[in-house]
């Protein structure tokens, strides 16, 4: 009789479900024990790959916590790629339907802030923009310009203090989170991501800028979160960190 | 069949280690006998970043081989073409000594499992795999190696030997062989046959690659040894002494120290290595 | 705000920036440490999983049921209600309840 690939993994990701037949040992006896292999090498592989992918979700929950968690979001959603670097992208949405841990509401967006950091790592490089260029080109023409920002270069906002959050878990010494929503900027100087807190003037600017909108309209936007909506800081915070790759200039 | 002509530059027969980006700069500063390194093909298909950058670097000052582990070459469903591609993609750019699978599969349908999972050696299997490999060495345009699997059980509908079955796909494919010796030493042990009764029916001839690696220690339910290629510690004495007995049949061979789990510092690894060195020291001095 | 007066802002803000300094051309000696995970203790947290052909001895049976056991750091972690009145989640009070420390 033979063994079919989908019975074989049907019972490796449900623990209820009965191992195939025709699988035994060398002496032809059947043999749970040796079919278990299988189901914890990918249980276990999951579960670590998530505990790497969420080293701060697992710290707010602890091992026990978040090894259960991991176990149920791995059997439900097993990776559909082996880029393992990319696994748990579907892990924040999973938080905001799991109900035993409902009453803790930032749990999500911080999974968001990881999977965010861990796809900054991981994109493409790139090089910056001269700033030189920047004041080349007249105020006029500057204002009808658009900008490229870096593949790495990340937008989030949430109603929690989830940049507090992240620093709590990560820096030592970091205060404890404060009781506002934050928005955040995610940029890659070189190698690794780093997380900036923005404002909402500045989220509107970056959300405009991100959707291929000109200068102008990324100032109205801004302006409108907030009439003092001074560019300065974001752009130097934007050219400190590479994160800004390319100016174009409108066609006359 | 592949054409001989691509089969790419060979790696050195010499000691290489799984690459671990934590061992970067000890690695670079204090090789000892290391002269190449392998890496997981998968880890270093992202869009760049610093696996890029390590990778890069490290070419510089020794060769590389590509290890996949995604692939599914055992897989009942055709091979994923947009893996196939990145695969291309990753090979085209880095241009390494070797590419080499397992035989295994590890996807089904678009569930990719993270695990090494087990095929009956069957005519069809036989047919799949050998069908498999051509196009990835059509897609690649160079030879690739396969390694035997560690086995934690047998298929009852099996009627190849595992080393029958590897040496029919060298037949019909023109592919080479990894020979993991740590696999060799826990199918047998755990499927009852003696190491060196695999090895002597083994094509060894076709050989382009030996891992070793260490392994754990469990047992079965009716209480018989079951050894798990855990790859988290020192290779085990009979394993060593089973690669000696290996490479009096392949001759000098690049051979590889594989360790991901519990990964200790590099003196360690290197450790390792320098007894990989001293075993293929001793094969050349006949 | 009139067009002058945003061309006056922009003008002021490029200023700024162009001032500035990447943090990594500044320091292009230490591109090699950069490279490099090298130091004691310290993670490549932001690299995630990587892929594995190894197995694992750590026995897994568990099956999908859910119990709260230990807190990690949430139970720390104190926030005053949301200005808009959202039905408070993740305050003390509901964790002490919940996730025994």
């Amino acid at each position: 009789m033979a063994v079919l690939q989908s019975d074989f993994r049907a019972a490796l990701l449900d623990p209820d479900h009965p191992m195939p037949e025709g699988l035994t040992d060398g002496a032809g006896r059947p043999t749970p024990r040796r079919f278990s292999v299988y189901r914890n090498n990918v249980t276990v592989a999951l579960i670590d790959a998530l505990r790497a992918g969420f080293p701060v979700l697992h710290k707010l929950l602890g091992d026990q916590n978040f090894d259960q968690l991991a176990r149920l979001f791995a059997r439900a959603h097993p990776p559909t790629s082996p880029l393992m670097m990319h696994y748990g992208a579907d892990l924040p949405a999973f938080l905001d339907a799991f109900k035993p841990l409902a009453h803790i509401g930032y749990l999500g967006d911080v999974a968001r802030l990881e999977v965010a950091i861990r796809c900054a790592y991981h994109a493409a490089d790139s090089a910056p923009i001269a700033p030189a260029r920047l004041g080349a080109v007249p105020p006029e023409v500057l204002m009808r310009s658009r900008f490229s920002l870096a593949p790495a270069v990340r937008v989030l906002s949430s109603r929690w203090p989830i940049l507090d959050i992240w620093r709590y878990n990560t820096v030592p010494g970091a205060p404890k989170p404060r009781g506002i929503g934050q928005s955040i900027l995610i940029t890659r100087s070189e190698f690794d991501p780093e997380p900036h807190a923005v404002s909402e003037a500045q989220l509107a600017w970056l959300t405009a800028v991100r959707a291929n909108a000109p200068l102008e309209e990324a100032m109205d936007m801004a302006t409108d979160a907030d009439a003092d909506f001074d560019l300065g800081p974001l752009l130097t915070l934007l050219v400190r960190h590479n994160a800004l790759t390319d100016m174009i200039t409108p066609k006359e | 069949m592949l054409d001989a002509t691509l089969t790419p530059p060979r790696l050195p027969s010499a000691p290489g280690v799984g690459y671990k980006a934590q061992h970067f700069t000890e690695l670079r500063a204090a090789p000892g006998p290391v002269k190449w390194l392998e890496i997981h093909a998968e880890n270093y298909m992202g869009d760049g970043g610093r696996p890029h950058a390590q990778l890069r670097a490290l070419r510089d000052d020794f060769s590389i081989s590509v290890h996949g582990v995604g692939l599914s070459i055992g897989g009942e469903g055709r091979l994923d073409p947009d893996h196939l591609a990145r695969l291309k993609h990753l090979v085209g750019w880095l241009d390494p000594a070797n590419f080499s699978e397992h035989l295994a599969w590890s996807t089904h349908g678009a569930e990719f499992l993270d695990d090494l999972l087990p095929l009956p050696y069957t005519d069809a299997t036989l047919t799949r795999v050998a069908d498999h490999i051509d196009e990835v060495q059509e897609a690649l345009g160079r030879r690739m190696l396969l390694e035997n699997p560690s086995s934690y059980l047998a298929f009852a509908e099996s009627t190849w030997s595992e080393t029958d079955f590897l040496a029919e796909l060298v037949r019909r494919t023109g592919c080479g062989l990894l020979l993991d010796v740590n696999n060799v030493f826990i199918s047998a042990t755990n499927l009852a046959y003696t190491p060196q009764s695999y090895l002597d029916a083994y094509p060894l001839s076709a050989v382009g690659e030996i891992h070793i690696g260490g392994h754990d220690e469990d047992e079965d339910d009716h209480g018989a040894t079951l050894l798990i290629d855990s790859h988290g510690r020192e290779a085990a004495e009979p394993v060593w002494a089973l690669l000696d007995h290996a490479l009096v049949g392949t001759g000098p061979a690049p051979v590889l120290v594989e360790w991901d789990n519990d990964v200790p510092d590099w003196p360690i690894l290197r450790a390792e290595a320098e007894r990989a060195s001293a075993a293929l020291a001793a094969i050349a001095a006949g | 705000m009139s067009k002058t007066m945003k061309s006056v802002a922009i003008v002021g803000a490029v200023a700024a920036a162009m001032t500035a300094h990447s943090t990594t051309t500044a320091s292009a000696a230490g591109k090699e440490k950069c490279y490099g995970i090298s130091l004691a203790g310290e993670n490549d947290c932001a690299a995630g999983a990587g892929t594995t052909c190894a197995g694992t001895s750590t026995v897994d049976y568990q099956g999908n049921a859910w119990t709260l056991v230990d807190a990690g750091t949430c139970a720390e972690i104190e926030l005053p209600a949301l200005a808009d009145g959202t039905a408070r989640q993740g305050s003390l009070e509901e964790l002490d309840r919940d996730l025994p420390a």
